[in-house]
């Protein structure tokens, strides 16, 4: 039955023993360790929730830099449209300016074909006039030889003025 | 785990044969009849000196600290109490060691003290101070220190030469095996937790690797599975006690396992240990108690007549007041002493079985040696569970005598740790 009946100097040394152990380690071990443990679940905490925002960030910035992306692709496709849209647009006005130049140099060349014929027509018939005199002149002066024919002539020509 | 594998057999080894020894040594002096009995309770009790590994004989000896019946105290080496006694066999030649108790005496102002350590009768393995019916006898005789004493089972006295001698239990503060072990086990946690601490120190906020992480690991088991979860908000002020509780008991129970000198001591199988925190756990939750947990006790939540005519429910109370801690004491108390008997008992049985032939000799030891293992591997386990069932029911009745508001639902503490009790 000795196992059943505590020693009182075991009782005694285990007594003391707990009690220096537990003032020693209540001092100078445990609220060490704790704190640390907690200061470093802290950190840990803190830095896992830095990473998460660090992604969150670096996705922020991925995604912007893709909509940037996307933004410059589409404006250099709009660019490129508004180039192709402006050759374009210069071809056919140039084009168009081209035809109404054209237009316009045709229309000249009418007026000045226009105007030499008259002035060829002018020329001609100024020509034709002082030929037609000539040639009267001729044929008045073939006809005309004679006095009587002249005054026959006289006379018909006072009839005419007569007559008016 | 490759080498935790070969130091078990390694360890068993070692039980195994210092059993041996003083299985043999018991059976030479018993002639046939091994004292099965007398060799379990030697193994799991305390003594003056510490065991040498592989003999029988020879002891570490230890101080041993008396307080003499009129005072006096008294310091000297336990040695002085036992001498190995060498015969020879004049058949076989063979020598013979034999550990025999004698009578070591101090002289202090002229009187003799004579102390001694019984085998059979009253006090039987404690120190006693024989004190002499006459004193003139004592001291005119200078040859009792040689002696040999004749015992006689259970009495009050004890003849030695011829003459009467009271048998008187002194104060005895010795520092026993026990007692070395709790040293040890205790400078052994100082040492584990401070290594940890100045880890921290040197090392700041990086993790610790390997052995103290191990630690490390153990500390927050402890704290946020069992005092944090119990205690909640208060854990940080009862942490230090709980922490040092587990760390102590688990750090006795596994030492208690190695068989030579470090270990071998059955501290956590000894009542007084466990005691002692159990009465630690016992006077931190009343002493600490809020006014709500003895209201609860006093006063608690049922019908009147439970606790009005006749106070029922206080009675039952109080009562719960006190077999909580002792069931504590003795849960740690029994699993780690059945623990130990049962590898002895195990180990004997070699013994035993070897009076039948050479047959049931080599099938005991099979049997015996592979059952010890597991019942050792086992052992180990039950070290760490009863060290956090000590902790967890410990920081339960704690958090039970701290309950404050009116969220009396869970009052009813003392019930729960009742379905975990393994």
């Amino acid at each position: 039955m000795e196992l059943f009946t505590p020693d009182f100097g075991l009782v005694f040394w285990m007594f003391v023993a707990f009690i220096l152990l537990f003032l020693a380690l209540a001092k100078w071990g445990w609220p060490v360790i704790l704190k640390n443990m907690d200061q470093r679940a802290d950190t840990i905490d803190k830095g896992v929730e830095y990473a998460q925002q660090a992604k969150q960030q670096l996705d922020n910035a991925r995604e912007e830099a893709r909509k940037y992306m996307e933004e410059a692709q589409a404006r250099q496709a709009e660019m490129l449209r508004d180039v192709a849209k402006m050759r374009t647009q210069m071809i056919e006005e140039a084009k168009k300016q081209a035809s109404e130049e054209s237009a316009k140099m045709i229309e000249a060349a009418k007026v000045s074909i226009e105007q030499s014929r008259k002035e060829a027509e002018l020329q001609f018939r100024n020509e034709v006039s002082k030929f037609s005199i000539e040639i009267a002149e001729k044929m008045v002066r073939t006809q005309m030889k004679d006095d009587a024919a002249q005054v026959k002539l006289v006379d018909k020509l006072l009839d005419e003025i007569e007559k008016n | 785990m490759k080498r935790i594998l070969t130091i078990i057999p390694l360890l068993m080894a070692l039980l195994f044969s210092s059993t041996a020894a003083y299985a043999a040594g018991a059976h030479e002096e018993k002639e046939e009849s091994l004292d099965v009995k007398e060799v379990i309770f030697h193994h799991l009790g305390d003594g003056y000196g510490w065991e040498v590994p592989f003999s029988h004989v020879y002891r570490i000896p230890l101080p041993v600290i008396v307080r003499a019946e009129d005072g006096k105290w008294f310091c000297f080496s336990s040695g002085k109490l036992s001498m190995v006694t060498v015969t020879e066999d004049e058949a076989t030649g063979k020598k013979h060691e034999e550990l025999t108790p004698v009578i070591h005496t101090e002289e202090r102002d002229g009187k003799k003290y004579y102390f001694y350590i019984p085998h059979l009768t009253q006090h039987k393995t404690k120190v006693v101070q024989l004190i002499p019916e006459a004193q003139a006898d004592a001291d005119a005789d200078a040859t009792i220190a040689g002696s040999h004493p004749h015992e006689v089972a259970d009495a009050s006295q004890i003849e030695v030469a011829g003459k009467e001698f009271e048998i008187y239990r002194p104060f005895d503060i010795s520092i026993t095996k026990n007692v070395l072990a709790l040293f040890i086990a205790a400078v052994l946690v100082t040492l584990m937790v401070m290594s940890v601490v100045r880890y921290y120190k040197r090392k700041g906020l990086k993790a610790p690797r390997k052995g103290m992480g191990f630690m490390e690991m153990l500390i927050d088991f402890i704290y946020t599975g069992v005092i944090k979860s119990s205690l909640g908000a208060k854990a940080n002020k009862f942490a230090p006690y709980l922490l040092t509780c587990f760390f102590f008991i688990l750090t006795m129970n596994l030492l208690g396992l190695i068989v030579i000198f470090p270990g071998g001591a059955n501290l956590t199988g000894n009542i007084a240990i466990t005691l002692v925190l159990a009465v630690a756990t016992f006077i931190i939750t009343n002493v600490l108690g809020t006014k709500h947990y003895w209201k609860e006790i006093f006063w608690p939540d049922v019908p009147l007549f439970l606790k009005f005519p006749l106070p029922i429910m206080q009675m039952i109370e109080v009562f719960g007041i006190f077999t909580k801690p002792a069931a504590l004491c003795v849960r740690l108390f029994a699993n780690m002493m059945g623990g130990h008997m049962i590898v002895i008992t195990l180990t004997l049985l070699i013994f035993i079985f070897a009076a039948f032939g050479a047959a049931a000799l080599g099938a005991s030891v099979v049997v015996s040696v592979l059952f010890t293992i597991f019942m050792l591997l086992l052992d180990v386990l039950v070290s760490f569970i009863q060290a956090y069932v000590f902790t967890l029911l410990s920081a339960l009745f704690i958090s039970a005598a701290q309950e404050s508001g009116h969220h009396h639902k869970d009052g009813e503490g003392h019930d729960e740790p009742a379905a975990i009790e393994a």
